[in-house]
């Protein structure tokens, strides 16, 4: 099968992104397909015809790729393509319209309250603030709401760290939410076609939760997986996991990051197109499912067809 | 931009690599890679003015001359030049790095000289030759950000000191050598760049030259001056090396040929006493056997026309100018708020914001504007510190570039310094005080550079 890799971008997760399709190109070649990388820029409409795959590996993540933009562009040009959908998609990458989507659904998410930059700069949204920080009390989280990985996250631990957080939150969208911290353990579940893999925590390994960076580093935060949870914890995790992939309408493959805390699991967010680098999630969670990163690229191939099918 | 399909076949799967990943020393760890260097990635596209390099101008080498020197090397010293070399480098290729050094007053002995593969190969070789795991390194606040993953790759303990207009608060480095010898530990090294440093732009001032000379001596204490940029002096007196000041005693020197030449020939140099000399050839045969003899070659053929310090001079006047035209911009772009280094040499300007304001996200809104810098953060080994500054480097772009990339970067520092002002109702019309809270536990007292044109 001739499959057309679609990496880079001009997003901020290009690197990662790079990194996500050039394994995927591997991955892909040793399945013994034939692998056509396009970092995807101007010329992407022209290169995918002169290409003509029969479908297309999304391994794009952010704004453009992860939002729906280029799998609105697949569906014109009709080439299947993996991963969710343009709705799927669209709902995920703005946190905004997935919480409301999880509220909507019943999933449990935090408390937020989101806000245009317009209502901050020309309606005195300020002014509300105090009254919403006592409601959800401190720490709070302060997020771009269309961003990815870490970036532009920020805890504020008093309201004098409010402000900052929201301007740096605002250097990413001209949309924020405002959230309440969710105590727990990390958890990542992976959703591969309609089923849930084993579920990965994330362990900060310097033991500072509000250091979001550490996350993403290497050797800065042990993942464990399967996750050591009791069978109730994991049905619990799994079902919050499976409602929120459907409440936001993903198919193909998705990954839902959660909190567990004393109140059962919250639903932080789901990223549409996780990442697929070596030290990402859901390669992790497959091979504690017994697929190999072959097996892996392989069953999301399979799922693009039939989604565009259905 | 795709790579040619058939390219990664080639290297080992990535399934591969996670397998390798048991096997990663612990110093690996230590390597750090952070959201910032994605961030990083995206201003390498072609739209983007990146005033966030640190490269120096290559495009007036006059190119005739460049292949006359080539030309003769291939007609009479093909063999050599294509062949292994001694690893201390070739004593002609000494015999300019002594030159140079003599520009800037300064007298090493021949056999106190080592060619490397660029200076960043003596940061490596010094390192390597004395750090063990643990072991503390001293360097300026902010450092420069190529020294750091050096630093962490030899498992050292980095302190930083803080600077101010005249470079590094000696008083400070007191203070942090008191703790340290109070906790039984002295610092290897203190890593120096004194003239023009990268990123802040600082001069190290004569007074604090000979303290910090005198400091060294009277602990018993190692320099490294690490100083590429001296000699790109346009303004101002020129300064004594403090490998001069202290005759090399306790001075490990570093220059390089980068700044001065070309980067691209990857020729730099270390100055070091005997013994530690002695320790550092053995390392450099390890790491590379010799310095490539071919650039070699190249340099002592462009020596031997003489007007090598007619090209540097003719490189620190284009400095002088694009220098000028960011200086302008700034004022002219940058809110009241906001502090800068304008250095009389080198090749950068650190811009200081408000305190509210986090550069790494600011870089986020630049790019969306095609506008890229440093965010200060990269040149700190603590996390946390430096974040409300940016690296803006003035050699690599023309002055209209300049120009237009600091409009750029001043108008979405203005919008986040009104989005602020909405959000405290306050607009802050005072420059944001440094954290002015008193150094507990020997951690740095901050010294917020100053506006040098508001003195």
């Amino acid at each position: 099968m001739k499959v057309a890799v679609l990496k880079g971008g001009r997003s901020l997760e290009r690197g990662v992104s790079l990194r996500s399709g050039a394994r995927v190109e591997d991955a892909l070649e040793r399945l013994g397909h034939e692998a056509v990388a396009i970092d995807a820029g101007a010329d992407l409409v022209k290169r995918l015809l002169e290409a003509e795959p029969d479908v297309a590996f999304v391994a794009m993540h952010g704004p453009g790729g992860e939002d729906g933009t280029v799998q609105e562009l697949l569906e014109i040009l009709g080439i299947p393509f993996t991963g969710p959908g343009v709705a799927g998609c669209g709902r995920c990458m703005d946190k905004v319209l997935a919480k409301q989507a999880l509220r909507a659904a019943g999933v449990p998410t935090p408390d937020w309250f989101a806000f245009n930059e317009t209502a901050f700069r020309e309606l005195g949204a300020a002014d509300a603030l105090a009254g919403l920080e006592q409601r959800l009390g401190f720490p709070l989280v302060v997020k771009p709401s269309r961003g990815g990985s870490a970036l532009g996250v920020k805890f504020a631990a008093s309201r004098y760290e409010v402000p900052a957080a929201l301007v740096s939150a605002f250097s990413y969208d001209d949309r924020v939410l405002i959230e309440r911290f969710a105590e727990g353990r990390e958890l990542a579940v992976s959703v591969l076609g309609d089923e849930a893999l084993p579920v990965v925590e994330a362990i900060p390994a310097g033991g500072d939760r509000y250091d979001f960076e550490a996350r993403y580093e290497i050797g800065r935060t042990d993942f464990a997986c399967p996750a050591e949870l009791s069978e109730r914890e994991t049905a619990a995790v799994t079902a919050a996991a499976l409602a929120a992939y459907e409440a936001l309408g993903c198919s193909g493959f998705s990954r839902v990051d959660l909190i567990l805390g004393e109140d059962g699991p919250q639903v932080l967010e789901v990223n549409a197109i996780p990442g697929l680098t070596d030290t990402s999630l859901l390669p992790q969670a497959a091979e504690a499912a017994g697929m190999s990163f072959e097996d892996l690229v392989g069953r999301i191939l399979e799922l693009a067809p039939e989604r565009a099918a259905a | 931009m795709e790579e040619p399909p058939h390219r990664r076949r080639a290297h080992a799967g990535s399934r591969d690599l996670e397998r390798y990943a048991g096997l990663f020393a612990a110093r690996t760890g230590v390597m750090r890679s952070s959201a910032m260097r994605d961030l990083m990635a995206v201003t390498a596209r072609p739209e983007v003015i990146s005033l966030a390099g640190g490269l120096p101008d290559t495009s007036t080498f006059p190119a005739a001359a460049f292949a006359a020197q080539m030309t003769r090397i291939a007609q009479e010293s093909a063999a050599e030049a294509l062949q292994y070399g001694p690893t201390e480098g070739f004593a002609e290729t000494v015999d300019c790095i002594v030159e140079v050094m003599g520009a800037e007053g300064m007298l090493p002995d021949p056999d106190d000289v080592i060619v490397t593969t660029g200076g960043q190969q003596a940061i490596d070789l010094v390192c390597k030759t004395l750090l063990d795991p643990g072991d503390v390194v001293v360097c300026e606040a902010p450092t420069y950000p190529g020294a750091v993953p050096v630093f962490c790759s030899y498992q050292a303990e980095t302190v930083q000191i803080e600077c101010d207009e005249e470079g590094m608060a000696l008083t400070q480095l007191e203070e942090v050598l008191a703790r340290l010898d109070r906790e039984g530990r002295r610092p290897k090294f203190v890593y120096t760049v004194p003239s023009f440093q990268n990123p802040s732009g600082v001069t190290l001032s004569l007074e604090r030259r000979r303290r910090l000379v005198e400091l060294a001596r009277s602990r018993e204490l190692l320099l490294v001056e690490d100083n590429p940029y001296g000699l790109l002096r346009f303004g101002g007196e020129p300064l004594p090396p403090l490998y001069q000041l202290d005759g090399g005693d306790f001075v490990i020197y570093i220059g390089t040929f980068s700044k001065i030449l070309s980067p691209g020939i990857r020729l730099g140099w270390a100055v070091a006493p005997p013994p530690v000399m002695e320790k550092i050839v053995l390392g450099k045969q390890a790491s590379d056997l010799c310095t490539s003899t071919l650039t070699q070659h190249f340099v002592r053929e462009y020596f031997a026309e003489g007007r090598w310090r007619e090209y540097v001079d003719s490189l620190a006047e284009i400095y002088r100018g694009r220098r000028d035209a960011m200086v302008e911009a700034l004022r002219e772009h940058f809110p009241p708020q906001a502090s800068w280094t304008e250095p009389d040499g080198g090749m950068f300007i650190w811009a200081t914001l408000p305190e509210f304001i986090d550069t790494g996200d600011l870089l986020a809104k630049a790019l969306r504007e095609d506008v890229a810098f440093v965010p200060g953060q990269s040149a700190y080994v603590e996390e946390g510190r430096g974040r409300s500054s940016m690296r803006l480097n003035f050699s690599a772009s023309g002055e209209e570039e300049i120009r237009e990339g600091v409009r750029r970067i001043g108008n979405v520092v203005a919008e986040q310094v009104e989005l602020y002002g909405a959000l405290t109702g306050e607009q802050p019309a005072v420059p944001a005080p440094a954290d002015e809270s008193e150094a507990d536990g020997g951690a740095a007292d901050v010294l917020p550079f100053r506006k040098e044109g508001s003195a």
